[in-house]
């Protein structure tokens, strides 16, 4: 993987290149919207790819519990981190263009809102995972992952159901419906783009904190032995 | 009381009786101490009247809004509880011996969150009037229904905030901790809280699927809270 690792990055950035000309020159211009629908093209492929980074720290989560095995938990914490980085990526695309084109900068609606929880809850994990000492920290991480994705289906519902103001608003473009050919193209490479990214990111931290665990046990270790008086 | 951790006949005590004699301890311990509950209340007080310093409310207004403060005020005052449940554990270690003690963890969960429970309720009894005498409140909806709510909203506070604190108290900001992580998980409960307690005083809506909601909200936290309290207590 190390010496894999520079082609990958390479590649990673010709898709983000590429995307960025697919999303700025080669997408043509909407027709309502006008250009400010072009962040659509960033817009998207960050929410759909921090969601994979969440649904993967939830299987990582579980499979930790289950074999308590460090380098899962090195998997959960990484992909928790850049989720976290991506979701903030859509909560601030989405207001910039929400302003131009709804005319607000934010609505209370079911999106939004379950978007803006899910960041939050993994927020609080983030700083669970700080706050925590290092020997309970994945435990403790773990089991409030499980609680965060059991309560987004609350949150959706809760919001759907609850939270009056519904302007229905039109996500740019919608699910697949009427999208030009060419927009298309400029979303999945952008996507193409961000998950290479994301993997990246993700594989970088993986590494980091598999050696930060290492370092650890080697104090441990070398605590256990006794040959050092080493306080940590 | 000394005699309640006598298991009947034969075998180790069930679930149920460590349930009964936690919570007996903890009841008598508040009823000797008042800690959680003076500062509960005293708090949720202040509370109250702030917002109705920060807002100048008309009768109508505050029917209107009265369902959020309610619930703001007292998931603040909540923490103040919830906080309490676990600290007093560590003193003298007695946590650790829970630890290392055969009791299933499940039945001390459900122990501390019943104690809580009864204390949210007990502070919620001695607060209602309150609010209506500084909101000037008057339910348009039967007041029956208001009793639902919060008991299944209490609960949900509850339930999720004691499995919380077991959580925070293992971390190196305790107090700080809590609310960090059970306000983001608490959003939707004090959402269909809002809005069966706004339901009813106003008599706009029907607070029937909000309470449905807070109760299918109780019953899978209710779980996940049970099941996975042992890997929290024995997380080292």
């Amino acid at each position: 993987m190390r010496s894999f690792f520079p082609i990958f990055a390479l590649i990673t950035l010709a898709l983000l290149s590429y995307g960025l000309y697919q999303a700025l020159v080669a997408a043509p211009r909407e027709a309502t919207m006008g250009d400010a629908q072009r962040i659509f093209y960033y817009h998207v492929p960050s929410a759909w790819t921090a969601f994979l980074c969440f649904f993967a720290n939830l299987v990582a989560s579980i499979w930790y519990l289950a074999t308590r095995n460090p380098k899962v938990d090195a998997i959960a914490l990484s992909t928790a981190e850049v989720g976290v980085v991506f979701t903030t990526v859509v909560l601030v695309t989405g207001p910039i263009w929400a302003k131009p084109i709804w005319g607000i900068w934010w609505t209370w609606d079911a999106r939004l809102t379950s978007t803006l929880v899910l960041w939050l809850i993994y927020v609080s994990y983030l700083l669970l995972r700080r706050y925590s000492t290092a020997g309970q920290n994945p435990v403790l991480a773990s089991v409030l992952a499980i609680f965060g994705a059991a309560d987004v289906v609350f949150v959706y519902m809760a919001i759907r159901w609850f939270r009056t103001q519904h302007p229905q608003p039109v996500i740019g473009g919608g699910e697949g419906s009427g999208l030009d050919p060419r927009m298309w193209n400029a979303l999945l490479v952008n996507w193409l783009g961000f998950l290479a990214l994301a993997g990246l990111v993700i594989y970088l931290r993986y590494r980091l904190e598999r050696l930060r665990q290492q370092v650890e046990e080697a104090h441990a270790m070398k605590a256990i032995a006794g040959t050092t008086r080493s306080t940590r | 009381m000394t005699t309640a951790a006598v298991p009947r006949g034969s075998g180790a005590p069930g679930l149920l009786d460590i349930l009964r004699v936690t919570l007996a301890k903890d009841l008598r311990l508040e009823w000797r101490s008042k800690d959680a509950i003076n500062s509960m209340l005293f708090f949720a007080l202040l509370v109250v009247v702030i917002f109705s310093f920060g807002f100048d409310l008309t009768a109508e207004e505050s029917r209107r809004i009265a369902g959020g403060l309610v619930w703001v005020a007292l998931l603040f005052a909540a923490v103040v509880a919830l906080n309490q449940t676990w600290a007093r554990e560590l003193r003298n270690q007695v946590l650790d011996a829970y630890r290392v003690s055969p009791a299933p963890a499940e039945s001390l969960f459900l122990a501390k969150a019943v104690g809580n429970f009864l204390f949210v309720i007990l502070l919620e009894a001695l607060m209602a009037p309150l609010f209506v005498v500084f909101y000037n409140l008057r339910s348009v909806g039967p007041p029956y229904q208001l009793a639902i709510a919060s008991v299944l909203g209490t609960w949900a506070l509850v339930v999720n905030g004691t499995f919380f604190a077991a959580m925070s108290i293992r971390t190196r900001s305790r107090e700080v901790m809590l609310p960090l992580l059970l306000f983001p998980i608490s959003i939707p409960a004090l959402l269909a809280m809002v809005a069966a307690t706004t339901g009813v005083l106003t008599g706009d809506s029907s607070p029937y699927l909000p309470l449905v909601f807070l109760g299918v909200y109780d019953i899978v936290f209710t779980i996940i809270g049970f099941f996975l309290f042992e890997t929290v207590l024995h997380a080292e």
